[in-house]
Formats: C-alpha cells, structure tokens, sequence
C-alpha cells in the first residue's frame, strides 16, 4: 500500500481523530506516537480508542504493551478514587451540605466516557462559599494537611483564587482542592456557584450518594472553563475530555440550546466558543451545523480569531519535542501569560508573576 | 526529567540507573522485585535483599561457579505464567564488593571503578559470555533466598514462613501495588512455588555451603 506519511507533529492527535490510521503507522512511528502520548498524559485514553476501533491488534507488540499498561494503571486508579472518595464521603457525613464533585472525579463517580483510561492527581470539590470555613475545618481534623503554608500563597488563595489552598491527605498522600466557584473572583467574571450546585445532579451509585455532579451543560462549560482559563499544561489531555463529553453529552435532549443559554447566564461564551472549536478543528468533534454557525463569543473578530488559532493548534500538541515547530515555545508561553491575563487583573498579575520569578530564581540558587 | 546531569566519568552508573529506571517504571508486565536472581539446571534461585546486604556480591560469586546470571538487580516474573524473564546485563558492584569479586577468579572481568557516585564507589563485572546468549530462555522460579552478609558471622540458615515471606517480598517489590490482583496472584503463585529460606554467613565460602545444602533437599 502506498501512503502519505503522517507529519510527525501530528502523530497521536491523528490517531485520537481516526484510530483507524492505525494500520498506516510505520514501527517508528509508533515509537515516536508513544513518547509523545506520554507525555501530552493521554496513554490510556489512546488505549481506549484504539480498542473501542478495534485496533489494538494492528499494532506493533512493543508499543500495544506500553499502551495495555497504561490502560491498567487506569483501571487500578479506578479502585483508589473510589476508596478515595468513599473515605471523603465518611470525613463529610455529618456536614448536611452538597459537596459537587468535579472534573476527573466527577467524570469517574458519572461513569462517563471521559474517565475510560484517564489519570488524575488530584480530587476537585464545590460546597457552597459560606460552607467553606466549616468544610475546611472538618478536613484538618480528619487528617488533612494544608499546603502552600506560606504567607503569600495562603493570602493568593484565599484573596484571589476560587479555591482553598490545597490540601493533602497526612497518611494517604491524596491532595484534595475545595472550590467555592469555577473561577478566580479576579478573572471579573459573574459565574454564579449557587446556580450550578442548585441544579447539581445526584450519582446513580448509591455508594457515592453523598457526593453530586454538575448538570450536562454546566459540566461541560467547567471543562472548557478550566481548559481556556488554565495554564495548559495538560491541553490536549483536557481537549479530549471535552470530546468525550460533547460525544456523550449532546445526545441530552436540547443539549445544545440549553448549553448556550447557560454559558450567557453564566458568563461563559467565550470558553464554549472555544470549546466547540478546536474539538471539532483537531478532534473532530461531531457539532450541529447551527452550533458551529453560531456566533457565540460576540468578542471574536477574524483577526483575533487567527492569532488565537495560531496559539492554540502550537499549544495542544504534545509538549514533546517532535512536535515543536519554531513558534511552539512562544505559543506555550503566551497561552500560560493569557490564563494569568484573563485570571487577574494586571495591577494584581504583575507583581504575582514578579513575586513568582523571584521566588524561583532563588529556589535555583539555593538548588545549585 | 528523572535524572540530573553527572561528570562524564559517571556515564556507566547513570546508564545502568537509567536503565533500571526505565524498566521499573514502565515494565509493568511483569512483578518487578529488588533482588537478584540466578539460574541452575532450569531453576531459578532470587535472592531479595535490601542494599547492603551482600546481594549483588553473591550474586557475582554465583555466577562464577556456574549458575546462569538472570539479573544482579531487578527480577522479572512474567504475569501470565510466573517466569522468570533475564535482563542479563554487567553486575553493578559497590565499594568493598569490587575487590572481592576482582579476586573470584581468571575469568572475571570488572571494569573500571568510577569513585564518588551518588551510591560510592561503582563498578560492573562482565556478564559470563553464556548467560548474555541464554537471555532469552526464561526459568521457572524455585528458590526464595534472603542473604545477609555478617561481617566475622557464623553460617545459619533457616525456613522462612510463606506468609511472613510473602511480606517481605512486597517490601521488595517495585510495582505491586500498582499491579493490584495480577501483583497478588503473581505473589502467590512464586511464593508457592518456592522453598523459602534465610541465610546469614561471614565469608563466601560459607554461603556456598548454605545453598549448596538447600539445592540438595
């Protein structure tokens, strides 16, 4: 067979797009694909498409093991977050609050698509702000331990930020973060939290009946929210968490209507703009045609719209060498300045980010 | 990055570190323990000890006395049948170990030592020429040897419970929480199927003796 060899660049994003171009895949290839599948964090779920494609069996020995392992450790993981979240469940019983499990977690209690062979650090809850002081109070005396102890960052947090300084387990090493809303108070943003937990959903698993998830639309404009405000560091890990939740999702009924309604309640266009684009862009992403026609971000000019692309399509592949072309640095640099930008207001960013460099040049010093 | 850059003359420790590194963290095919093991006749002998213990010196002595090397370091056990995989690479020596392995015999080969790494003194013996052509032959495991090296001690040797050794062999495992029931089931098939035992000795010669009586039971 003769075949257009595949842009390297572009290796594991083709193969997520179309599992089926599995077969083109020289033996080099697939050395180089999962290199860079490690390192965008997205092995398991590679695993996963490749399966539900049936093509696992069309791929060299040496690279479908690191995949089965991969897949594996997801499945152990499986297992921790859920004795994890049963253990949280016992610490919150006698708080009568709702506690919104989010992103990966909430992803895994929901059984949706998104947590088939995905990773995660750490465990993402929202309570109610005025609960914040009590939720935080009941962790420390059942084992949790703040970190960030510092004065500084204790003050970024709990000044600034839409989430507690994290806190980690003493014993079992799990770090947990608290929310009260879905973004920074400084990002200027309304986000409502009181609306999203009041519509929240209960879990079908009875085990986890203490915990509730976010509502379809909201769930998926969190994820792009915390994706297009973010540091991207994880961006295509992230980008195909969106996939699978439009994939899943949209098949709610008025998925769509009720999802751009939500985002203008909420104040967030513009991350669902971006969402249904660069999914349907690089994942191909099935979007209605009235979606997609859509102006949803009234802010987004052509002009605008280029530059954003030029950053994003750079930012979302794998931060692996052979995926870099002259211009990734700097898109990956921008794309970290504008999560900052968009975050904070500048009279506030400029000395956090001044305060930050110093701090890691001195870190370096000390390091040697 | 997992690895800080080192002095060019470090360029051997940190390959063989690299190289455990890698297999540790991604070979999760197989039950990975912190032992060596070596092979006579079909039967794999491991021997899991923490640093320090003598492990990897009488490992080196082995060898030369005719038991195949598998591994001075890492053991492998496939998970679907319990095999023993080689990883038949030069034996990494430290400090004291070097002299004495240089002093087993004609045969040996011991590159040179590389003084100051992050572990001492580092050196690695050539792997005997048979067991490098046999790597890809596995063995069934058979024995379950803790060593401990005392100086000026006397030889002891001792049955070790199969629960208590079961223990001790999770602490000297790399992966088998991670593994989760395939680890368990793995654990339990080695540990049923071998003989397992303690032995403390003072001098080489002593611990020739000991395993030399325990393949004879």
């Amino acid at each position: 067979m003769n075949h257009r060899p595949m842009a390297h660049s572009d290796l594991v994003i083709s193969l997520l797009r179309e599992p089926c171009n599995a077969t083109k895949l020289s033996a080099q290839d697939w050395d180089l694909l999962v290199r860079q599948a490690r390192h965008a964090d997205v092995m398991g779920q590679l695993h996963s498409r490749l399966s539900d494609a049936g093509q696992l069996d069309n791929m060299p020995e040496a690279a479908r093991r690191h995949l089965e392992t991969a897949w594996n450790l997801s499945q152990r993981h499986r297992l921790a977050v859920r004795w994890e979240l049963l253990s949280i469940a016992d610490t919150l019983a006698l708080l009568n609050i709702p506690v919104v499990l989010l992103k990966g977690a909430a992803y895994f209690a929901a059984g949706r698509m998104a947590a088939r062979g995905r990773l995660f650090t750490d465990i993402d809850i929202l309570v109610p702000k005025e609960a914040l002081d009590t939720v935080e109070q009941i962790f420390i005396r059942n084992g949790w331990v703040p970190t960030h102890l510092n004065a500084y960052d204790q003050r970024y947090y709990r000044e600034w930020m839409h989430e507690l300084p994290p806190m980690q387990h003493a014993r079992r090493g799990t770090l947990i973060d608290i929310h009260h809303t879905l973004l920074p108070p400084t990002a200027g943003i309304l986000c409502d939290a009181a609306a999203l937990i009041a519509v929240a959903r209960p879990l079908e698993d009875a085990e986890l009946g203490a915990f509730k998830v976010l509502a379809p639309s909201d769930m998926l404009l969190h994820s792009a929210t915390h994706l297009f405000y973010g540091e991207f560091d994880r961006g295509l890990r992230e980008l195909l968490d969106l996939d699978q939740l439009i994939r899943e999702l949209a098949t709610e009924p008025d998925f769509w209507p009720t999802t751009i309604t939500r985002a203008r309640q909420l104040d967030l266009l513009s991350p669902l703009h971006h969402a249904v684009r660069y999914t349907h862009l690089l994942l191909g992403t099935p979007i209605p045609d009235e979606v997609l026609r859509t102006q949803l971000d009234p802010a987004m000019g052509s002009i605008r719209q280029r530059l954003l692309d030029g950053l994003f399509l750079r930012a979302f592949r794998p931060d692996h060498a052979s995926c870099n072309d002259a211009l990734t640095r700097l898109a990956r640099w921008l794309a970290f300045v504008r999560s900052h930008w968009l975050r904070m207001p500048v009279y506030l960013l400029v000395p956090h980010l001044l305060y930050k460099s110093l701090i890691s040049l001195r870190k370096e010093e000390a390091g040697g | 990055m997992p690895f800080k850059p080192l002095p060019a003359d470090q360029a051997m420790p940190m390959l063989e570190w690299g190289l455990n590194w890698v297999i540790t963290n991604h070979a999760h095919q197989y039950l990975i323990l912190h032992a060596a093991v070596v092979e006579r006749n079909g039967r794999a002998m491991i021997l899991p000890a923490p640093p320090g213990s003598g492990k990897s010196t009488l490992c080196a002595a082995l060898v030369n006395r005719d038991w195949r090397l598998l591994s001075d370091e890492l053991t492998l056990i496939r998970l679907t049948d319990g095999m023993v995989i080689p990883i038949s690479r030069p034996v990494s020596l430290k400090n004291r170990s070097i002299e004495i392995v240089r002093k087993l015999g004609k045969r040996v080969v011991v590159g040179q030592a590389c003084a100051d790494t992050g572990k001492g003194t580092v050196a690695h013996m050539r792997p005997p020429t048979e067991s490098v052509r046999r790597m890809d032959e596995p063995a069934r495991p058979a024995w379950v040897v803790f060593p401990q090296f005392i100086q000026n001690g006397a030889m002891t040797c001792e049955e070790r419970g199969k629960s208590t050794a079961f223990v001790e062999l999770v602490h000297n495992a790399f992966n088998y929480n991670l593994l989760g029931l395939a680890g368990f089931n793995a654990m339990c098939g080695l540990v049923d199927a071998c003989s397992i035992h303690r032995i403390t000795y003072g001098s080489l010669e002593q611990a020739y003796r000991a395993i030399d009586a325990l393949i004879e039971e």
